[in-house]
């Protein structure tokens, strides 16, 4: 409320143990006012955790959570101004559409007039319009996850959670409600907190991302960042794919003892006479294994010497039988020496 | 169910011919026990009747020991229902949604009074009610039914909760609703279908039950056991029958109408996946 520098979500310290298992580790992070913030991770990274925690699901071992300044770490889920959009929508099955989404204000004793009101608000939203009658039975997958969202934006909460909503939903359905996801939470400006897997759904949507590992935050930033700048080898291959090049053959490429990433797309196929520039590296080898993927070309290189790196081109002047053809070829990789990033350990 | 049976095949005639016989074997008892409320012979069985008669409905309305066996058995039944239903349920919903040491244990302790014969409950309830000096009264006889009338609650109770998305439970708390409104608007509408049928169940076993009223009643005479003392006056007999029937009634309803809630609730669950 003081200004634009209040955050949403703040995280001081937070552990989590379930029984022996270090769940949450020391979490420190802060999620600002109206931001579309993902927690990406593999499964027990402890993004889910951090998200029930928010929620009241789960209270912290150690350390406080935040929202918008109150310390909620110990209040129950009812008492705190953030809803939930589950995983499997838990939807309640012996209601209606309308009184699924009108739960909120039903328990707070919103009349029932204002009540409708709202949830024809949310069902257009959520261009859901006339479904209300409807059970959820009779829905299908993305409506209900559509009901669900309705549902837990009806009480206008600070902030919403959403605990890797699109995960049931098949490849095309998801794209389209990833586009809408974001619209919806620019029409209605709260900050959205979202869980998931997938890093590919963490970059298209968010305004910044937490990358989680073994339960703990390695890296908070802008997709960009996070995608360009990845801070450990972890981040680098966990999100998009990378070359992790260490030991003798970084040392042979760099003719220095560090440890670095390389985007494959980053990296360009020459022949074998092709002139490495003085910004660039390079690295001789001979292509092991091309797939074609009809947007670009993905190779697999063995180095002369060892070690392999893959290699993507987009395919804007080659075919597929051109580039089928370089199987077996001996290449010059070469790649601006600005595009590595050294990494630490895990 | 009759739509489950479209393979367009006939069972054999043998099958046909065994399947009748059973039922028959099942029924037909029952229906001589209503025809034999009907004789005006009060001592034997003689087929065919002798005559009709509705007089023994009119004895059996005259005699104030069986109006008070009937009252005491619905009253026991009434309220051994009602403590089932409390506790079965506290018991599913502990066993379901926590995890505590010993719980396997607590879930096998409940199912056991169903399990062991009524002899055996009957005689330990004695034996302790004894031990303890509590008088044999009334309460004696609920709390005796109660142990096997919380089993049929609990099992009913506990299947609804596994089949119930357990995330439905943290969605209506998450959605500002506390304990009390998290039961009554959601937890109680998934499980009311349940409680109605397994609350019927113990009604009907509570309010047949001989074998551990006899071991926990004191003076008092439940509807069963006043039959079962008849059987030494065959004079009573057609009354007796009388009573035969009209108990039959009494725990067929709501075994029927228990039968038909669980296989209706089973169909829209079926349907919503």
């Amino acid at each position: 409320m003081t200004g634009q520098t209040q955050s949403a979500i703040r995280f001081e310290n937070v552990s989590k143990y379930f029984g022996n298992v270090k769940a949450v580790d020391q979490a420190n992070l802060e999620i600002r006012d109206g931001e579309f913030f993902s927690l990406l991770g593999p499964s027990g990274s402890g993004k889910t955790t951090c998200l029930r925690m928010i929620a009241g699901f789960e209270v912290p071992s150690s350390g406080h959570i935040y929202l918008y300044g109150q310390d909620v770490s110990n209040l129950p889920p009812y008492e705190r101004d953030v809803n939930t959009v589950f995983q499997d929508y838990a939807l309640f099955p012996h209601m209606s559409v309308g009184d699924n989404i009108a739960y909120g204000l039903m328990v707070k004793g919103v009349p029932k007039p204002e009540r409708m009101k709202r949830v024809d608000e949310m069902l257009e939203l959520v261009q859901l319009t006339g479904y209300a009658a409807r059970k959820p039975s009779q829905l299908s997958g993305g409506q209900r996850q559509r009901v669900a969202l309705a549902r837990a934006l009806i009480n206008h909460p600070k902030v919403l959670l959403l605990d890797e909503p699109l995960g049931a939903l098949d490849l095309k359905l998801r794209q389209q409600m990833q586009v809408e996801l974001k619209a919806i939470q620019k029409r209605v400006g709260i900050t959205f907190i979202f869980v998931t897997h997938d890093q590919e759904e963490a970059l298209t949507m968010s305004d910044r991302i937490a990358v989680f590992n073994e339960g703990k935050i390695v890296q908070v930033g802008t997709p960009a960042e996070i995608y360009e700048h990845p801070a450990t080898a972890f981040v680098a291959g966990f999100v998009g794919t990378s070359n992790l090049v260490s030991g003798e053959v970084a040392k042979r490429i760099t003719g220095r003892e560090i440890r670095f990433s390389i985007r494959p797309e980053k990296i360009h196929l020459g022949t074998m006479d092709t002139n490495i520039e003085a910004d660039s590296y390079s690295a001789d080898g001979v292509v092991r294994d091309v797939i074609y993927l009809g947007l670009y070309t993905r190779y697999l290189v063995e180095l002369n010497g060892g070690g392999d790196l893959v290699v993507v081109e987009q395919n804007l002047k080659t075919t597929s039988m051109d580039v089928l053809k370089v199987k077996g070829q001996a290449v010059r990789l070469h790649w601006k020496k600005e595009h590595i990033r050294e990494v630490g350990g895990s | 169910m009759p739509s489950n049976v479209s393979y367009g095949q006939k069972a054999s005639w043998g099958l046909t011919l065994a399947a009748w016989g059973g039922l028959l074997f099942l029924h037909v008892p029952i229906l001589i026990i209503f025809l034999y409320t009907l004789t005006p012979d009060e001592t034997t069985y003689t087929f065919p009747l002798p005559g009709i008669t509705f007089k023994w409905f009119g004895v059996a309305l005259q005699r104030t020991d069986l109006w008070r066996a009937l009252t005491l058995s619905l009253r026991v039944a009434a309220v051994a229902t009602v403590a089932a239903l409390v506790l079965g349920t506290l018991a599913a919903a502990a066993v379901y949604r926590s995890q505590f040491f010993g719980r396997e244990a607590v879930s096998f302790l409940l199912v056991l009074p169903i399990a062991l014969p009524g002899i055996v409950t009957g005689i330990a309830l004695r034996t302790s009610i004894g031990a303890l000096d509590i008088p044999f009264s009334y309460w004696t006889i609920v709390v005796g039914h109660a142990t096997f009338c919380v089993v049929v609650v609990y099992n009913n109770v506990l299947a609804r909760f596994r089949r119930m998305q357990g995330s439905q439970i943290e969605a209506s708390m998450d959605l500002g609703a506390n304990a009390f409104q998290t039961f009554r608007y959601v937890v109680f509408p998934n499980i009311a279908t349940a409680l109605l049928a397994g609350g019927m169940l113990a009604f009907a076993l509570s309010f047949d039950e001989v074998i551990v009223t006899t071991f926990t009643a004191g003076q008092q005479t439940t509807l069963p056991i006043w039959i079962f003392s008849q059987l030494t006056r065959p004079r009573d007999r057609p009354v007796t029958n009388v009573v035969a029937l009209f108990v039959m009634l009494i725990t067929f309803l709501p075994i029927f109408f228990a039968q038909k809630i669980t296989a209706q609730s089973a169909d829209t669950e079926g349907g919503s996946k």
